[in-house]
């Protein structure tokens, strides 16, 4: 008994003395068992820029991945007669109390005897306090979880939240933004995955054969890319049927961003490849009798994966900006589905942009995405080449 | 000494086509290697030397047939048997691969920087089916601590080492499927002097140990000396003179040997430098005859006429020179001149 008392002793002791040795453990030697996406994302992450929006794109994604919880409504919900609504103020400073937590107030809608244009006014008679976790209609998170609550609201039917307003439909605008970012934020990336394979492929194949299929490849590209794009994608998206659902169109779209968009790809695949491929580790692989495909899937891709990398962040807001180009002309999304350039084709009218100007908020949403991937974009460029200071 | 021959190469050609134009119009032929024939025996270390430029690594890749030579033939004796390596489909070429190894000259980028060291030196086996994980493992750490390193260092990356000891996970790279021949492409040029003593003495140990038989490409003269057994001169894509390394030497019999060694700076002597006019030719248009008479002192009539035949000069010593027997080498001291 006393000796398994001591070997555990020792065990205790042992294991605190390798705590500290690891915490003493030179950041040196951690540097050298690290491989080269580590080394990447250890400098990727001092990049201020990139981790700023690396946490916007987050919460981005995140709040529209969860809308059904996060958005008060959803897309096509009609709340009561409030149609062009303005956003609701949220107030902090009561008239009575002073400071208190988060209240609204609620709209009435008068004519305008001289206008004849109806007009929201603010009834202050009753303080309608803003609850996190309010009680709602039970509805499914994500089609599957049962759920009777959502983040924010008033709980009380008289007293809406818009936090951007309405549109002409009595349609609460942010909850639309938000599901339309179900849309819009993730075309890009199924657009870049398939742009990515059918890049990657030809690039590769071009680069690494050479010869007449890479004059074909090449001039296939060039020939692709002398085309504008917008009345490409306008050819494409008139061939999909009107009848379809929204799933189908979506994927569509889709594939319509992916099949004009894979061009740029395949260049940098293409010149990436040949000058590797007579790197000396490329030809000591083939010494070793590695195959043709062992050599470019093992050795030459994952040389320059992060610059692929890179290339794809940079390339998902082209796709997004498309699909909401697409959209705004009528071409992509269609109603009752929404997605951000369904939300702007209701701010080309001049008149609702004089009169309900936050119409326009969806582009400010589409331009902080865009941003923020530039930055990722950037950030990741810098941590990829091995040659900056940092 | 009566070694069997390894490695045969036979008249080999290796081209490379100037396309021009949309068309790629065929303008011209680099000739990098321009009819090399040359007998490597079993175990021995053949210096191939040459200034830049002249084919000596091109002939390398091309005996492993990592180009596509453009003539020419390879004979490799394998088991008792002679293989003619360039007319192996892909399939049998693995095979014989697996005998024939390559070491590169710029540690820097001859390793997979993605990839542990580990994974770097048993590719040869995953490619071939060789072993299951645990004896590749085990082989990996065998190997790096034959090559001086410290079995630790399997799973680190490359980029944490320096030069020399990736030069010597190279050397762990090439020989982890037991070839029998190796070609070192300029093993220690990228090295800093003192370096390279060691991965030559290292190079020297793993070859009695593992009975290797290496072709030493290099330019450099002293490194040759140390490490070949025979020596081969390389000029513009040809053999110029081959022999013994003693005898190659003392007894230089082509001019261009003589003045490669004449080059060579010799501590305590004062230098008799032969320094050679002009520029190497264009390896588009080769000269007529003899390749090196345009920059060679002694050149006559006849070299610009009559390519010089590979002729004996005594023993298995032959240089490719109409006047070897006549001229008076003046570079060499002690010359004995039957």
């Amino acid at each position: 008994m006393a000796e398994s008392k001591d070997s555990i002793l020792k065990k205790i002791g042992n294991y605190i003395k390798n705590i500290f040795s690891k915490n003493k453990k030179d950041k040196y030697e951690r540097l050298e068992y690290a491989s080269q996406s580590q080394l990447i994302w250890y400098r990727f992450k001092k990049h201020k820029l990139a981790a700023f929006g690396l946490t916007v794109l987050a919460i981005l994604y995140f709040t529209s991945i969860f809308a059904g919880f996060v958005a008060p409504y959803t897309h096509v919900e009609r709340i009561g007669d409030y149609k062009y609504a303005p956003p609701t103020e949220i107030h902090m400073i009561s008239e009575e109390n002073g400071l208190r937590t988060p209240f609204v107030y609620s709209y009435s809608k008068e004519l305008d005897p001289e206008t004849f244009q109806y007009e929201y006014v603010i009834d202050k008679s009753t303080e309608y306090s803003l609850k996190l976790f309010v009680e709602s209609e039970p509805y499914k998170l994500l089609g599957f979880i049962p759920m009777e609550h959502k983040l924010f609201g008033t709980g009380d039917k008289d007293a809406p939240v818009f936090l951007f307003g309405t549109d002409n439909l009595s349609r609460d605008i942010f909850s639309r933004i938000l599901i339309g970012g179900r849309v819009s934020l993730f075309v890009g990336f199924g657009g870049v995955f398939l742009s990515f394979i059918i890049g990657s492929l030809l690039g590769g194949i071009s680069g690494y054969f050479g010869g007449v299929i890479d004059e074909i490849i090449m001039r296939a590209v060039e020939l692709l890319m002398s085309i504008p794009k917008i009345p490409l994608w306008i050819a494409f998206s008139a061939a999909v049927p009107r009848d379809w659902t929204a799933v189908q169109t979506y994927f569509a779209i889709t594939m319509i961003l992916a099949l004009v968009g894979w061009t740029g790809l395949a260049r940098v695949v293409r010149g990436k490849l040949m000058s590797l491929k007579n790197e000396q580790f490329a030809m000591a692989a083939r010494a070793a009798g590695a195959s043709d495909f062992r050599i470019i899937t093992k050795h030459l891709l994952p040389a320059f994966i992060s610059y692929l990398v890179v290339h794809l962040t940079l390339a998902i807001p082209g796709m997004i900006l498309g699909e909401t180009t697409l959209s705004f002309l009528g071409l992509g999304i269609q109603p009752p589905a929404v997605s951000w350039g369904t939300l702007l084709q209701d701010a080309q009218d001049l008149t609702v942009l004089a009169d309900y100007p936050w119409h326009l908020i969806p582009t400010a949403f589409v331009i902080v995405t865009v941003l923020m991937f530039n930055f990722i974009g950037d950030g990741l460029r810098d941590a990829a080449d091995p040659y900056s200071s940092k | 000494m009566q070694q069997d021959t390894l490695v045969e190469i036979n008249d080999l050609k290796q081209y490379f086509a100037i396309e021009k134009g949309i068309f790629n119009r065929k303008v011209g032929e680099i000739k990098a290697v321009n009819g090399v024939s040359l007998k490597i025996k079993q175990r021995e270390t053949l210096g191939l030397v040459g200034e830049s430029g002249c084919g000596k690594s091109t002939l390398g890749r091309a005996v492993l047939r990592l180009q596509e030579p453009t003539a020419g033939d390879i004979y490799f004796n394998q088991e008792d048997e002679k293989v003619s390596v360039l007319e192996l489909n892909n399939r049998d070429m693995r095979k014989v691969r697996a005998n024939m190894q390559m070491i590169f000259q710029d540690p820097f980028s001859s390793l997979n920087e993605r990839m542990t060291v580990m994974d770097n030196i048993i590719e040869p086996l995953v490619v071939n089916n060789i072993g299951d994980k645990a004896s590749r493992k085990k082989r990996a750490g065998d190997l790096l601590e034959q090559v001086g390193l410290r079995r630790e260092y399997l799973s680190r990356y490359p980029h944490s080492f320096s030069g020399g000891q990736r030069q010597r996970v190279g050397i762990a790279r090439a020989l982890s499927i037991k070839p029998q021949f190796i070609v070192a492409d300029e093993p220690v040029s990228a090295l800093d002097v003192s370096v390279q003593a060691q991965i030559l003495n290292l190079l020297k140990k793993l070859q009695k140990e593992m009975d290797l038989t290496f072709l030493f490409i290099s330019h450099d003269l002293g490194v040759i000396r140390y490490v070949s057994d025979r020596i081969a001169v390389m000029y513009m894509g040809n053999i110029v003179e081959i022999g013994e390394r003693e005898e190659l030497l003392r007894n230089p019999y082509h001019p261009y040997t003589e003045a490669l060694l004449s080059a060579v700076p010799r501590p305590g002597q004062r230098r008799n430098r032969i320094v050679l006019e002009g520029s190497t030719p264009d390896p588009i248009n080769l000269p007529s005859g003899c390749i090196f008479r345009t920059r060679c002192p002694y050149a006559e009539k006849k070299c610009a006429e009559q390519k010089p035949e590979w002729e004996n000069v005594e023993g298995e010593h032959f240089a490719a020179c109409h006047f070897k027997d006549s001229l008076e080498l003046k570079g060499i001291k002690n010359r004995k001149r039957a």
